[in-house]
């Protein structure tokens, strides 16, 4: 796939919707799993934007990866409800047994490791989300289980579960 | 016999497997060659019961929860037992009838008087519990007397900073412009809330109709919900949601033939907790950072794209159409003092009974935490409640027979926020707690101030410093001047009140900050 060309298409069908730069460059990122640097004088391009301006709306939000993240993005709710229920011995245990701190990818390139500060599932926390999935009451045990099935045979099939 | 089955299909039902305990009932349905309709509805917010099964049997409700796949065999053979001993009554799992469970019978549900009850896309089953009602009453009025109602109720903003909406509609009314906006709050960062989501969730139309109604008041024809990045399930919902009303024409061109357009999208955040503040999500709805504007102009006058904008939160907004509904007389009665109508309680983190409470304003914190929590999850006495997130204070337990009004708890340096309570047991670490609050305000600030930007990288450091016990006095003393620095010195609430949660930690949990116990000095 040529990353560039699939770009091009993207601005095309964003720049002239109001305030686009957000949604577009969502669309990257779901396209291309991050948003490449290489892409910035593009999008400032195709925006009438600075390539400053560009990289500064990037830069500002927690979403917005600039390298390929893993196959999975494991995302640890580290807020106050959270915490309150033992959070930060799941964020301990998670980092020690996949390895990885946050903002890093195991070396099989399944997971990615990323904070997040809510959930809205803070009546039955302690919260994570793996993907587009979001799971309560999360223990030390459970988050073992919920990683063997993201790396075994079943869930890797093209997503082929759900 | 016809059975209906209700199994929620919100972020913590599903976080808890409410989609495989519906699996296991079609295939069990199809096992026993029995009969049954599966509706997904909404959640009714008791999350402790989650995932809830509900059956409708003749017309009755009754609950079973919290379900896992493997008690599904055992209700289906209660549901179907004719042998007394064995009838749904005696079911480990079984709750009675639904609304009559204390829990949510003893609430004062306007808002969410239809979460839970349907499915939330379904448009017939929200108009046939009233849904669309108070947007039908507003096109018939003329702007003014619409922005009359709201201001009559007494209603104030919900997102946290209590304004009057009523007065904000005004000025968006009275400046002139050929485009105005409507944009919903929907940026929920708090943590311990997620009414605005089980709203979205669970009775999309509501919402819509609220921002309906607020585009026919002030003369907008387009609105935009902005959502936190954080809740996929609310954003495909509400996608849905929006489809189906303008199909049905509720929203797009001359909405129920009114002559009045008005357009809905809804807009993804990025994961930055400043984008909740008004004037940072204006920013970022443009597609820019989120940094803060400063105010003046008020974005009622120029918000998004320098236009006139009513922003307000989704159970303003929701609230709206309650009134329009009902009429502001009745919602005005609920309350007290100058905290009119109902508060969405939020209850959650260590908490036996955690979920949304929606009560009256004048209950104390509490019979909401003893009353309806029922004590913490753990079973340890609770130590410290964190009400209105992360800029809102710690609480001891001296404090909490405040009752839920704005101006009681503004008066004890203390805030309702947007209504989330988290409990935390004896085992919680409040020097941790204090230098997490100056942690998440360094993560999150926007960078545009430098009490804020730098203050709170500084507090970590200062408090870390008490811990160890290293020049603890002067540290603590330069504590306090950087708390006064940040709260005189920062452009919004994001630096302008972590000091809260920090200095009441400090204040009321001293003896968590290491150095001698206070009582053997
Ligand atoms: C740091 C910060 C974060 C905020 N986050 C939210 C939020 O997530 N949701 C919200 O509705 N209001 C939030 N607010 C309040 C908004 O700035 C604004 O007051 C509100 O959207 C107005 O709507 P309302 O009058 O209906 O409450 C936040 C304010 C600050 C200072
Ligand atoms: S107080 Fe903090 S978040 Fe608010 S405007 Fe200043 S730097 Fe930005
Ligand atoms: S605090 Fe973790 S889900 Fe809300």
């Amino acid at each position: 796939m040529d990353k560039s060309a699939n770009i091009d298409q993207l601005i095309e069908q964003f720049k002239t919707l109001p305030g686009g730069l957000l949604p577009l460059l969502r669309a990257v990122k779901h396209a291309v799993g991050y948003i490449p640097d290489e892409s910035v004088p593009q999008i400032a391009k195709g925006f009438n934007l600075s390539r400053a301006e560009v990289h500064g709306v990037i830069s500002f939000y927690h979403d917005f990866n600039t390298s390929p993240g893993g196959q999975h993005c494991v995302q640890i709710c580290r807020a106050e409800a959270c915490q309150s229920m033992g959070s930060r011995q799941i964020e301990a245990h998670a980092k020690k047994s996949l390895g990885i701190e946050y903002g890093e990818t195991t070396k099989d390139g399944k997971v990615t490791l990323q904070p997040v500060y809510c959930l809205g599932n803070c009546a039955c926390s302690p919260s994570i989300r793996i993907n587009d999935d979001i799971h309560a009451r999360v223990s030390a045990a459970s988050f073992d289980q919920l990683m063997s099935e993201l790396c075994s045979p079943v869930t890797n099939d093209v997503g082929a579960k759900k | 016999m016809s059975m209906t089955f209700f199994i929620p299909q919100d972020t913590t039902a599903l976080a808890l497997g409410s989609d495989s305990v519906a699996l296991t009932i079609t295939s069990e349905l199809k096992e026993r060659g029995l009969e049954g309709e599966i509706i997904r509805n909404g959640s009714r917010g008791m999350f402790w019961l989650e995932p809830l099964l509900e059956v409708e049997i003749d017309g009755s409700r009754l609950g079973f929860g919290p379900v896992k796949p493997s008690d599904v065999p055992g209700i289906l053979e209660s549901l179907n037992s004719h042998d007394k001993n064995t009838k749904p009554g005696n079911h480990p799992l079984f709750l009675g009838k639904v609304d009559q469970i204390d829990y949510l019978a003893r609430q004062q549900r306007l808002t969410f008087s239809r979460a839970g009850v349907g499915d939330p896309l379904c448009i017939e089953n929200y108009q046939r519990l009233s849904g669309f009602v108070g947007l039908t009453h507003a096109i018939k009025l003329k702007s003014q007397e619409i922005v009359d109602q709201i201001k009559d109720s007494g209603l104030r903003g919900r997102g946290g900073a209590a304004f009057p909406a009523g007065i904000k509609w005004q000025t968006v009314l009275d400046t002139a412009g050929e485009q105005k906006y409507i944009v919903c709050n929907a940026d929920e960062g708090d943590s311990g809330t997620f009414a605005d989501r089980l709203l979205m969730e669970a009775d999309p139309y509501q919402l819509i109709e609220g921002m309906a109604i607020a585009g026919l008041a002030v003369g907008a024809n387009q609105g935009y919900i902005y959502l936190r990045s954080e809740y996929p399930v609310a954003h495909k919902i509400l996608n849905q949601a929006i489809e189906r009303a303008t199909e049905a024409g509720f929203l797009g061109e001359n909405i129920c033939s009114s002559g009045n357009d008005f357009f809905l999208e809804v807009r993804l955040g990025a994961g930055a907790y400043i984008c909740g503040e008004e004037t940072s999500l204006l920013e970022s709805l443009e597609g820019k950072r989120g940094m803060v504007r400063a105010k003046p102009p008020l974005p009622a006058i120029e918000g998004l794209f320098g236009k006139p904008t009513v922003v307000n939160n989704v159970l303003t907004l929701g609230a709206v159409a309650t009134i329009l509904e009902q009429g502001s007389k009745t919602y005005k009665d609920f309350g007290m003092g100058r905290s009119r109508g109902t508060l969405a309680v939020q209850l959650a983190g260590n908490v036996k009974r955690g979920g949304v409470i929606e009560l009256a304003f004048g209950v104390t914190l509490r019979e909401v935490v003893e009353g309806f929590g029922c004590g913490t999850y753990s079973g340890r006495p609770i130590r410290a409640i964190q009400m209105g997130g992360p800029l809102g204070a710690f609480l001891p337990e001296s404090q909490w027979d405040t009752p839920l009004d704005y101006e009681s708890f503004a008066a004890i340096k203390a805030m309702i926020g947007h209504g989330g309570i988290v409990v935390f047991d004896d085992t919680v670490d409040m020097a941790a707690q204090a230098r997490f609050a100056m942690e998440f305000c360094a993560v999150e600030s926007c960078g545009k101030c430098t009490p804020c930007r730098i203050g709170a990288t500084r507090g970590v450091e200062v408090i870390d410093r008490i811990v160890q016990n290293q020049d603890r006095d002067n540290n603590l003393i330069l504590l306090t001047d950087l708390c006064d620095t940040m709260e005189l010195g920062s452009l919004c609430a994001m630096g302008g009140m972590t000091p809260f949660p920090v200095r009441s930690a400090l204040t009321y949990f001293t003896e968590d900050f290491g150095g001698e116990s206070p009582r053997e000095n």
